[in-house]
């Protein structure tokens, strides 16, 4: 085993355990924390990848943006009154169907066929990426944003509604 | 930089350091030691640095600011109160380590080791020197920015955990502050990345050597909206209001005592030096000086800048008194954003135009500064009037207020002309009144 496949089983085992902690942490600030274990651990994964941009914007985004977001959701809101763990009886129901989609997944990855070894890394440059997002993919990248723009607008909306004026 | 330089040529301590690794290699040591021993010597000597920097400005910021205030500051502990850091770092470590009751005792145990690292990983990109840099990684100024979010999860930890309400308080200030001055703060670097084309950290720095110019000149908007926006992140007075303590007592860490609240300390303050080590390299030319490099160490002049922005800090908390949160916010949100937004559709049409006309950078250099120069001035000034905080056009809600009750009521006819000199207020108020 080279240190690399070391790595990554270190940094595999973090996500793993991240998304663990996430579903069986009894409360729910310490699932919100695991979450964000687990979301820094895969920036880890796209370093080992050679995707530094990919893995520092994993960081920036769902290390900061959207946990932040989560976290802060969860002071505005009375955390410590709701009930500890949200079970019901579709509890075999959800492990059915979580079971499912692991079994599609794992399925899905054995299956293709990987490009396989390589001798030599390419790193996509940022200079590459900016002109690529911004001519080849603009349109699709316009779209999101006008969807973000969309998601904004309508949380203010909604927000200044219920205050009633 | 040469690669042949001897090792006792000091200019750049990475000659030194590339002469060891030299030696290691010529042993027969196997590849990963010498680029081990390199990150340990980089690691290790950015620690030492930035360790002794903190505990020499905790003493010249008392001092300094002592000053500033008419008080003589630490003045007991050794000769000229120099000891003073050591004897409170002492103090912190021997201190009975309490925690609440109710606290969540693993949490509460993390958020200052979670708090302490990434403050001190941001240095990992800093160019000290020509060679004098961790990794120099091609997303250096995302990095930066990457970094500085994982701080906000941390203070959460300490807010939360603590388990009180002015901790929380002062957790969710410092959230809501945080997101909206970043995206200032993205603003402000995307300027910078738009002159250099490229987000390394080094590259930026060569881009200003190269054109002998310092990118403070090109972006005046751009350094004045990073040093506010990094007075917000480091939680430097006048804008701390998230430990504001004559609110909500010392904000995220009011729970936190002996040496867990000096990790929070020491933290706070080696953000400050990080921001001004940012701050040195984006915008004051880094290690580079117009060519004093050649003379004096590259490593010397960044130092020498870094702890003048530093001093930038350290004046404005002993002159300026805190801000209340609604009057941040809105600063971040009304003034430096639109301003923000407009600077960098700036800078892209004028790079854009540098580029296509193909003017030489001694001609087109100069125009772009004295643009965005005045463009700084009319729009902060313009800006603030539209806002209504231009100066002495503040119809503030006194006038109204005395109008409205009554007690004092002049007529308008006669402030047209100027009456025999009065006490300074009642002229205050009649000037008011006449406006309003």
């Amino acid at each position: 085993m080279t240190y690399e496949e070391g790595i990554f089983y270190l940094v595999a085992a973090i996500t793993v355990i991240g998304a663990l902690g996430v579903v069986l942490a009894r409360n729910i600030v310490h699932s919100a924390l695991f979450l964000i274990l687990s979301l820094l651990a895969v920036a880890g994964i796209f370093i080992l990848l050679a995707a530094e941009f990919l893995a520092i914007v994993q960081v920036l985004i769902y290390g900061g943006a959207v946990t932040i977001l989560i976290l802060f959701a969860m002071m505005l809101t009375r955390v410590r009154e709701t009930p500890a763990a949200v079970d019901g009886p579709q509890r075999p129901v959800a492990a059915l169907a979580a079971a499912a989609f692991m079994a599609t997944s794992i399925l899905a990855v054995v299956s293709t066929e990987w490009p396989g070894n390589t001798e030599k890394i390419n790193v996509i440059s940022l200079d590459q990426i900016g002109r690529a997002l911004f001519t080849t993919w603009a349109v699709p990248f316009e779209i999101a944003s006008l969807v973000l723009i969309v998601a904004l607008v309508g949380a203010i909306v909604l927000a200044r509604g219920e205050e009633g004026e | 930089m040469t690669f042949l330089a001897p090792w006792y040529d000091l200019r750049d301590l990475g000659n030194a350091v590339q002469a060891l690794l030299d030696r290691i290699r010529d042993w027969g040591a196997p590849d990963w030691v010498p680029y081990a021993v390199s990150s340990l010597i980089g690691a290790v000597g950015i620690l030492l640095w930035v360790v002794l920097s903190v505990l020499a400005f905790i003493w010249i910021e008392r001092r300094v600011v002592a000053l500033m205030q008419n008080r003589i500051g630490p003045n007991r502990v050794g000769p000229a109160g120099l000891l003073q850091p050591v004897a409170d770092a002492l103090k912190l470590l021997l201190k009975e380590p309490i925690t609440p009751r109710d606290a969540d005792r693993i949490l509460f145990w993390m958020a200052p080791i979670v708090i302490f690292i990434p403050t001190l990983v941001i240095f990992a990109v800093i160019p000290f020197g020509g060679r004098m840099v961790l990794a120099d990684l091609n997303v250096g100024v995302l990095f930066l920015i990457a970094i500085a979010t994982i701080n906000t999860p941390a203070v959460f930890l300490a807010g939360w955990s603590s388990n009180n309400k002015y901790a929380l308080l002062g957790a969710m200030r410092t959230i809501a502050m945080l997101i909206s001055y970043e995206v200032v703060q993205v603003l402000a670097l995307l300027a910078v990345v738009l002159f250099a084309g490229s987000m390394r950290l080094g590259d930026i720095v060569a881009w200003q050597q190269h054109y002998n110019v310092w990118i403070v000149f090109l972006q005046p908007l751009g350094i004045l909206a990073y040093i506010i926006s990094g007075a917000v992140e480091i939680n430097r007075s006048p804008t701390d209001i998230s430990e504001a303590e004559s609110e909500i007592v010392a904000g995220y860490h009011t729970e936190y005592g002996g040496i867990k609240f000096g990790f929070f300390y020491q933290a706070e303050y080696m953000a400050g030096f990080a921001i001004a080590a940012i701050i040195t390299t984006l915008y004051l030319g880094g290690y580079t000086a117009w060519g004093l490099e050649k003379w004096v160490p590259g490593w010397a002049l960044f130092l020498g800048k870094l702890y003048a922005v530093f001093f930038i800090y350290i004046w404005s908390r002993g002159t300026l008194p805190r801000l209340r949160i609604d009057q941040l916010m809105s600063f971040a949100w009304k003034f430096l954003l639109p301003l923000s937004l407009v600077n960098v559709a700036l800078v892209g049409a004028e790079v854009l135009v540098w580029d296509e006309t193909g003017v030489s950078a001694n001609v087109a250099l100069p125009i772009i500064g004295a643009v965005n120069l005045v463009f700084c001035l009319v729009a902060v000034v313009a800006w603030a009037r539209l806002l209504g905080h231009g100066a002495g056009r503040q119809r503030g809600r006194r006038a109204l207020l005395t109008k409205e009750v009554g007690v004092i009521h002049f007529e308008p006819a006669e402030g047209a002309s100027p009456g025999p000199a009065g006490i300074p207020a009642a002229q205050a108020l009649r000037r008011r009144s006449g406006q309003a």
